[in-house]
């Protein structure tokens, strides 16, 4: 009995450490290059590891059940005649209840800090009109304002491409070029249909939904070229919807912006 | 005392065609019918089987080379259609349902036969109209979503068309799900209580609930999206001053609510097949109950966690989340109790249960990705990715889809007294587990690491991964091949299996195989322990 | 009594029910109904967003008039009431009177539509104006086509009620009982519609 006992417990050890192994070291998400991607991870690995451990014990414990218990030549009768166990169903009830509540709280805690339950300030000075909806995407900073730095970008969305206005500058890019660690506010517009505004390195997604115009605040913190996908179905060029995204160091963003730019100030 | 009083078909049946002409024919028989609904799956499964063989074709390069992007969004919109309205939600509800539920009350036919037979009838038309919609202006090309404001901007015929035969098919649906729940709590043999019914009859309780409440709110949607098309008016076209939004509310408060339409009925076919071949009563009954029902009412308040980067507030993002994931624990408990079903049993190593096996595993991944996926900081990453195509291709094929295959073996010696193959058979079952594995398991990572869904062309990085996923696919559709000759061979020359093969206690297999036209030669039996196997009852 | 019994029976194996069992093509009915509900429910519910969320355009005009409304709503609910007078009699065998309630139940649906419609001609706004234009039609006009259709089940249902060799009768009662459950839906419907889309 001691024994029986003993090897079970060797049995879920083994699963969980083996679970924790794999969740802490296969690496299944693209680099991490803005404040989100790292708290993200984190919430990944959390998942990963509890999934592993409900995965491999359900599946070990299928595949024992169909060794153990299979049907052996000549063998007659039936299994044990039992019906239900009160307390394993209450067991299982309770215990995913616990952890579908932690999980919960616990994602609940990871959205707050990315900045998910802000509302966004909407009188901001990249909305004309106060009367214009704004939807808020993910944004990041602690405060309700929107960034206040001199990077003021928008985006247009259209079938089937990306278009990156620098009110600022009065110039248009077919590039996203951003400075790196400076919080960075983008008002997405669409000119037809849905699109989505996807930077798999940044862990951000956000639909650009026509009539309603919305802002997405990011801070990157890699210097680099990302891609920017389109995730919603727009067409028959969806796929081929792409724009980078450029961080880069200040001054070289500033020189960049100034070599683009239209007006003198 | 009861009279046995002779059922209306049995005048019918004389001027009936006999022999397989039968399932060509406006048959009021529930078991006619119910044949008649796999069949027509069937066929349809092996449509859409071929359009998502061409995606994987087309996605086995990372260039658009296979195919017009066009052709590509409609196939991808063919695809989901089918597979869902025609292939799923009919076979799982329609076909089990209308073989299964009589026997399983002790009635002699559904609740209402002609309605039944309607339902199925809108079927085969609205299918074919789908599909020969390509051959007019080309098929809707929006996804089976069909998010306006792309759906009213692509050529109309093929978006109208599409509206129509889902209209049809939520007809048929809505017409199903009433005859069920009529079925169930109003023609029980007199003496069998609710509690004692097969716990199949639960899960289409429950899924006739939510048929009847949430498929009208996607009919009254898609009429108002053809008024958009059409009529020129501005619900859903924010041009006109309309709201997109709204359209995906309503649409998910339909959408969300059909997987569970396909998965409730999967969960109470494995509910049925595992007791029998493990020679164990079903674990938990009562809690098996409850989960469904559970199941039922917080699949009716989690549709807008499919939104959560559609702008959607944060108050209602946090109330999805949770809604959504405590829907795990209902059906975790249901998941318990059939490893406990197992557990002890003397389980027969045959085809039914490798599928129900494997359909075991399948789910539980998906839905641990589900609950993940119910995360709002998880979702927005992965949302509209591959990672989402994986996980709903691990609840709808690894789930439902397996049941089906692991339901058709067990029911074969039912419907035609023969047996199937069983080397075949387990044949089809490695082929396709190995198939559905590689094809799916490698797409989540393609999600997380930034391929879209629904795209002809990606990131040129993605074309290993890809492959193997191509591969995958090839492997599935070859596993078709064994099931089909099994199917043939069997039907022609197959083993005889006597009534009750699998010794079984549920009342379909008290009787003849294949059944009499009115089930029973007497009167119905009284089954009130459908799951009393074991030894303290055998010995 | 027992002539009665049999005949009964008789009607019963004539409409495929199974012995033992209760007459469950009502039960039947009601499903349908709340699924038909559930259309209505949502097309509520997205009248409502719409009103809580999409400002209408400059200029916009969504105050309704009352007064052709509020008939419709007392002409709908006498026409229920008129409607269980006609089953009432149909029960005490007065096949002619419930015919005549029938026939005035019909006629109340008549005035209904055609109330319904000449509102339609004089409403400042057509069906393409704006979104307020486009829910009211689409609301007003899915509940038209139930009353449409329930006055054209009344009317063959007051047809079969004939007295000299009609297919109802006391002993036959479930046609009218449904398209009675129906019609009572309807008005239902409608009242629901008149304190969201006109009072509200």
């Amino acid at each position: 009995m001691l024994n029986k006992n003993l090897n079970l417990i060797i049995v879920v050890f083994t699963i969980i450490g083996l679970s924790f192994w794999i969740g802490l070291n296969i690496n299944l998400l693209p680099k991490e290059a803005s404040i989100n991607a790292p708290i993200y991870d984190e919430l990944f690995k959390i998942l990963f590891i509890i999934g592993l451990i409900l995965f491999i014990g359900m599946t070990l414990i299928v595949i024992y059940s169909l060794f153990k218990f299979r049907r052996k030549k000549g063998q007659l009768g039936d299994g044990i005649a039992l019906e239900g166990n009160l307390s394993l169903e209450i067991l299982w009830t309770v215990i995913p209840s616990v952890v579908v509540l932690l999980v919960g709280l616990y994602s609940y805690n990871i959205y707050d800090r990315m900045g998910g339950m802000k509302e966004l300030n909407h009188n901001h000075h990249m909305i004309d009109n106060n009367s214009e909806k704004i939807w808020a995407g993910i944004s990041q900073k602690s405060n309700t304002q929107l960034s206040t730095n001199n990077v003021n970008i928008e985006v247009s969305a259209m079938q089937f491409a990306f278009l990156f206005n620098y009110p600022d500058g009065d110039f248009i890019s077919g590039e996203l070029h951003v400075p790196v660690d400076e919080e960075i506010s983008i008002k997405m517009e669409s000119k037809d249909v849905i699109h989505a505004f996807w930077v798999p390195e940044f862990r951000i997604k956000q639909d650009i939904i026509p009539g309603q115009p919305t802002i997405l605040n990011f801070t990157p913190t890699r210097v680099g070229k990302y891609p920017i996908i389109c995730a919603e179905l727009c067409g028959p060029y969806h796929g081929g919807m792409r724009a980078s995204i450029i961080v880069e160091e200040l001054s070289d963003y500033e020189q960049w912006f100034n070599k683009n730019r239209k007006t003198e100030v | 005392m009861t009279i046995s009083i002779e059922p209306e078909n049995k005048k019918q049946e004389s001027i009936q065609p006999k022999g397989w002409l039968k399932y060509f024919s406006f048959s009021l028989d529930h078991k006619v019918i119910g044949i008649q609904y796999l069949i027509c799956g069937f066929v349809f499964y092996l449509v859409g089987g071929t359009l998502a063989s061409a995606i994987r074709i087309e996605l086995a390069s990372p260039m658009s080379d296979f195919m017009p992007r066009d052709v590509y969004n409609q196939v991808l919109t063919l695809h989901g259609t089918i597979m869902i309205f025609l292939w799923i939600v009919p076979v799982v509800n329609g076909a089990f349902g209308n073989y299964l539920i009589p026997f399983y009350v002790g009635a002699r036919d559904m609740a209402f036969p002609r309605l039944n037979a309607v339902a199925f009838w809108l079927i085969p038309p609205s299918g074919l109209m789908l599909i020969f919609s390509y051959f007019i202006d080309g098929a809707a090309q929006a996804g089976w979503t069909a998010y306006p404001p792309l759906s009213i901007t692509t050529p109309q015929s093929g978006q109208i068309i599409w509206i129509l035969s889902v209209l049809l098919l939520g007809g048929s649906s809505i017409f199903g799900g009433i005859n069920f729940i009529a079925t169930i709590l109003k023609l029980r043999r007199p003496g069998l209580k609710l509690m004692q019914l097969p716990m199949y009859c639960w899960a289409m309780l429950g899924t006739s609930i939510l048929v009847v409440l949430s498929t009208p709110v996607l009919a009254g949607t898609l009429i108002l999206l053809s008024f958009d098309i059409v009529a020129n008016t501005g619900f859903f076209n924010p041009v006109l001053g309309g709201n997109v939004v709204v359209y995906q509310h309503l649409f998910w408060f339909y959408s969300h609510p059909a997987v569970y339409i396909m998965v409730l009925p999967a969960f109470g076919l494995v509910s049925e097949i595992l007791p029998i071949h493990c020679r164990k009563p079903l674990f938990g009954y009562s809690t098996m109950v409850f989960s469904i029902m559970g199941i039922v009412v917080l699949g009716l308040v989690v549709w807008a966690h499919h939104m959560f980067t559609s702008g959607t507030p944060p108050w209602m993002r946090l109330f999805f989340t949770i809604a959504t994931a405590f829907i795990a624990v209902p059906t975790g408990i249901k998941f318990f109790n059939w490893v406990a079903t197992m557990w002890g049993g003397r389980i027969s190593i045959n085809s039914a249960i490798l599928f129900s096996c494997g359909f075991i595993i399948n789910f539980v991944f998906g839905g641990i990705t589900g609950v993940a996926l119910a995360q709002v900081p998880f979702d927005i990453h992965v949302h509209d990715t591959y990672f989402v195509v994986a996980h709903f291709h691990y609840i709808v094929y690894g789930g439902s889809v397996f049941v089906i295959f692991s339901s058709i073996y067990h029911w074969f010696p039912k419907v035609t007294g023969k047996l199937l193959n069983e080397k075949l058979g387990i044949l089809h079952f490695v082929i396709t587990f190995v198939g559905f594995n590689l094809c799916f398991a490698p797409q989540h990572w393609l999600g997380l690491n930034g391929m879209p869904r629904r795209v002809a062309e990606y990131d040129p990085q993605f074309q290993f991964v890809n492959q193997i996923s191509s591969v995958g696919a090839l492997l599935m559709a070859i596993s078709t091949i064994p099931f089909l000759v099994n199917i043939f061979i069997s039907i022609a020359k197959g083993k005889k299996a006597g009534d009750n093969p699998w010794n079984a206690l549920t009342p379909e297999w008290l009787t003849s195989s294949p059944p009499p036209v009115e089930n029973w030669e007497g009167e119905a039996p009284l089954v009130k322990e459908p799951y009393g196997y074991g030894e303290s009852i055998t010995n | 009594m027992t002539s009665l019994d049999t005949s009964k029976e008789l009607n019963k194996k004539d409409k495929g029910i199974e012995e033992g069992h209760e007459d469950f093509r009502l039960f039947g009915l009601i499903t349908f109904l709340i699924a038909d509900g559930m259309t209505f429910a949502g097309f509520f519910a997205a009248y409502l967003t719409y009103k809580a969320v999409n400002p209408l355009p400059d200029g916009a005009i969504y105050e309704l008039e009352l007064p052709i409304p509020t008939l419709n709503t007392i002409l709908l609910l006498i026409s229920s009431a008129t409607f269980h007078k006609a089953s009432k009699s149909l029960l005490n065998k007065k096949n002619n009177d419930s015919q005549r309630w029938l026939l005035f139940t019909a006629l109340l649906g008549i005035i209904f539509l055609v109330c319904q419609l000449f509102e339609y001609f004089n409403l400042p706004f057509s069906l393409t104006d704006n979104l307020f234009a486009s829910t009211f039609y689409a609301l007003t006009g899915f509940h038209g086509l139930h009353v449409t259709l329930g006055t054209l089940m009344i009317l063959i249902i007051s047809w079969q009620v004939r007295s000299n060799g009609g297919r109802l009768s006391h002993l036959n009662m479930f046609p009218l009982e449904a398209v009675e459950l129906y019609w009572h839906f309807v008005d239902g419907i409608w009242v629901i519609l008149f304190i969201i889309l006109y009072l509200l």
